[in-house]
């Protein structure tokens, strides 16, 4: 991207200038020079043009970590006033819906897992379903997804997986209230029948991990996070569900923006406003959407539960929070000086609430809301706390991951995925996976720098650094 | 069709992949854009074709068009479990025929990376020398 471009509010806020008589609103990128400058141009044309939709409120926002996405930025956040004809766009939210990273902390160390950790890993790939065309244990029909969706992580608490604990630590304590299954197709359901409690494919993954640097004692302390303790992450989304959800609204909201007379600067950014049939619609299945995929991470805890039990019977996994990255939730935002309802579309964005924020459990209410930000294999991840600051800075928002340095065609042009798995492996990470060619296009140099990352979205005030993750067992989808 | 050009291929995006379909006439980009689409899936020359799919679908919009044929091919491959490895479309007027061809997802089989669904970026199906190319980004 070109920097020039840009106007350097302070040395993590930019906004791009707009051309005298030009009614958009603001749109503002967070990051340091060196990562914006690393972003493709597609960038700034995206958030651009969502600061053109209808009932936008404040700017159009992009994460440290955005890159081009479809319609949105990834990285992007918007919130829209229902009340000023705000719109709800399938865009915005992507076709992953609640695309998200369970973290799970353990009472175990990594000194206490190194002589197994091949052994673990092998487990993990044999126990949890990864990949394309692979399909879990579990087959419901279309009545009891229906259930499922209107109950999110309880409904799987409620049929054996993993326990009421875990709820209190996921968002909406593991269920979003208007889910309306009626709202999703024959199709989608028919796509989820073998689908839940797999991982999928692509960027998806569970990762054993150690924690390797502590930033701030007294949030990690809240977290129950030290060094050299081991963590598990799972990241996962809302499968063929959500995929299907995504592809049906995409189209259909598409035509409903013509129909209604709304302009839209690029058709990816298919929307309806908030209260009509259409939005109301694509709300209620995209909200069934959410509550499959914390029902699809729920289940994956009780599978990795179980595998870490096979090998070290005493270890507990606990979990720590659940964030999701693809979503558009009501939420209430103070907007000069009075609460609003507004939607807040999170396009691979994290929510980060910041401390005192009235939905986080006791145990994290005065360092603010778990954030995970999701590294490659090869490089590790880092837990953040939500900041005061972000709620005027981004409507309590934050970075999701390390974002991608260069395509995946580039990257399966540079690495083979077998050189890569030994590459880690000579490093002490174990990488599994059905698929050479998802190693390849997932390789550790294919991301973008995730200190880099970390370091902005805490400079830019959207969360702070907890601690860093290193991975050692990575099984990738 | 420009001649030297192959029937499928692809182009960068920085998170997904962007797929290209060439032909003599649009229904041949179509089909050779649903070769590039399942291709990053598995390697088409293993595929059986033990079974079909059909789809059938009205749209005006050749654009629109693709991107539907694309996500019904995924849907119902996915419904069914079922790796694809060669398509068929046909057209008159509005109205869009299709089939695919293609078995259960073996054990051995090498896998890519799932396409989630065709989206409406960098969406193009416009007339190329003597044919058609067709393209989009596909959401992995």
């Amino acid at each position: 991207m070109d920097i020039a471009k840009l106007h350097s509010i302070d040395p993590w806020t930019w906004t791009v200038p707009r051309t005298p008589g030009d009614t958009r609103h603001e749109a503002r990128l967070y990051g340091s020079r060196e990562l914006l400058a690393a972003m493709d141009d597609k960038v700034l044309e995206q958030i651009t043009n969502v600061a053109r939709l209808p009932g936008l409120v404040g700017a159009a926002l992009a994460m440290p970590d955005a890159h081009w996405g479809y319609g949105f930025p990834i990285g992007g956040v918007a919130a829209f006033d229902p009340e000023h004809g705000g719109i709800i766009s399938a865009g915005g939210v992507g076709f992953d819906i609640s695309c998200g990273i369970r973290c799970l902390r353990t009472n175990l160390t990594a000194d206490d897992i190194a002589h197994k950790a091949a052994a673990l890993a092998d487990s993990l790939l044999d126990q949890i379903p990864a990949g394309v065309g692979v399909e879990g244990s579990l087959r419901l029909d279309a009545n009891e997804l229906d259930t499922l969706m209107a109950g999110g992580a309880r409904w799987a608490v409620e049929h054996g997986y993993g326990s009421a604990d875990d709820l209190p630590y996921i968002e909406e304590h593991g269920c979003v209230d208007g889910a309306v299954p009626a709202h999703v197709s024959a199709l989608a359901k028919k796509r989820q029948r073998g689908e839940m409690g797999t991982l999928g494919s692509g960027n998806h993954y569970l990762e054993v991990q150690r924690v390797a640097k502590i930033y701030n004692t007294r949030a990690a302390e809240a977290f129950g996070l030290a060094e050299g303790q081991v963590v598990v992450s799972i990241h996962c989304g809302s499968r063929g569900l959500g995929h299907q959800i995504g592809t049906e609204y995409l189209v259909s909201l598409a035509k409903a923006a013509s129909r209604l007379g709304i302009t839209l600067p690029d058709r990816e950014l298919a929307c309806a406003p908030i209260q009509s049939p259409e939005g109301q619609q694509y709300l209620g299945a995209m909200n069934a959407a959410i509550n499959c995929a914390l029902a699809n991470r729920q289940i994956l805890t009780h599978l990795a539960r179980r595998v870490f039990t096979h090998h070290f019977r005493q270890s507990q996994l606990d979990t720590l929070f659940d964030v999701s990255h693809n979503t558009c939730k009501a939420e209430r935002h103070k907007v000069d000086g009075r609460e609003r309802l507004l939607y807040v579309h999170r396009k691979g964005a994290t929510r980060a609430f910041g401390p005192d924020h009235p939905s986080l459990p006791a145990r994290y209410r005065q360092v603010g809301q778990p954030v995970i930000i999701g590294g490659s294999m090869g490089t590790g991840s880092y837990i953040l706390a939500g900041t005061a600051e972000s709620e005027n800075r981004a409507w309590s928002s934050a970075s999701h991951g390390a974002g991608r340095a260069m395509s995946r065609n580039q990257a399966l042009r540079r690495w083979r995925g077998r050189a890569v798995v030994d590459d880690l492996d000579a490093q002490g990470i174990l990488i599994r996976s059905h698929s050479m060619r998802g190693v390849a296009e997932e390789a550790p140099g294919a991301y973008k720098d995730i200190e880099e990352v970390a370091a902005a979205t805490e400079h830019a005030g959207l969360a702070r650094r907890v601690a860093e993750l290193r991975p050692l067992v990575c099984v990738k989808g | 069709m420009p001649p030297g050009l192959p029937r499928y291929d692809y182009f960068d995006h920085d998170a997904d992949t962007g797929v290209i379909g060439r032909g003599v006439t649009l229904q041949d980009a179509f089909v050779h854009a649903a070769e590039a689409t399942f291709a990053l899936m598995c390697d088409p020359i293993t595929v059986a074709q033990d079974e079909r799919i059909d789809v059938e679908f009205e749209e005006p919009d050749p654009e629109l068009a693709l991107v539907t044929w694309l996500n019904l091919l995924l849907a119902h491959a996915n419904e069914r479990g079922l790796a694809l490895g060669c398509f068929e479309l046909a057209r008159d007027g509005h109205r869009w025929r299709g089939s695919a061809w293609g078995e259960p997802w073996r054990a051995d089989m090498e896998r890519g990376t799932q396409v989630k669904g065709a989206t409406l970026t960098a969406l193009h199906v416009t007339p190329q020398g003597d044919g058609w190319e067709a393209r989009c980004v596909v959401d992995l």
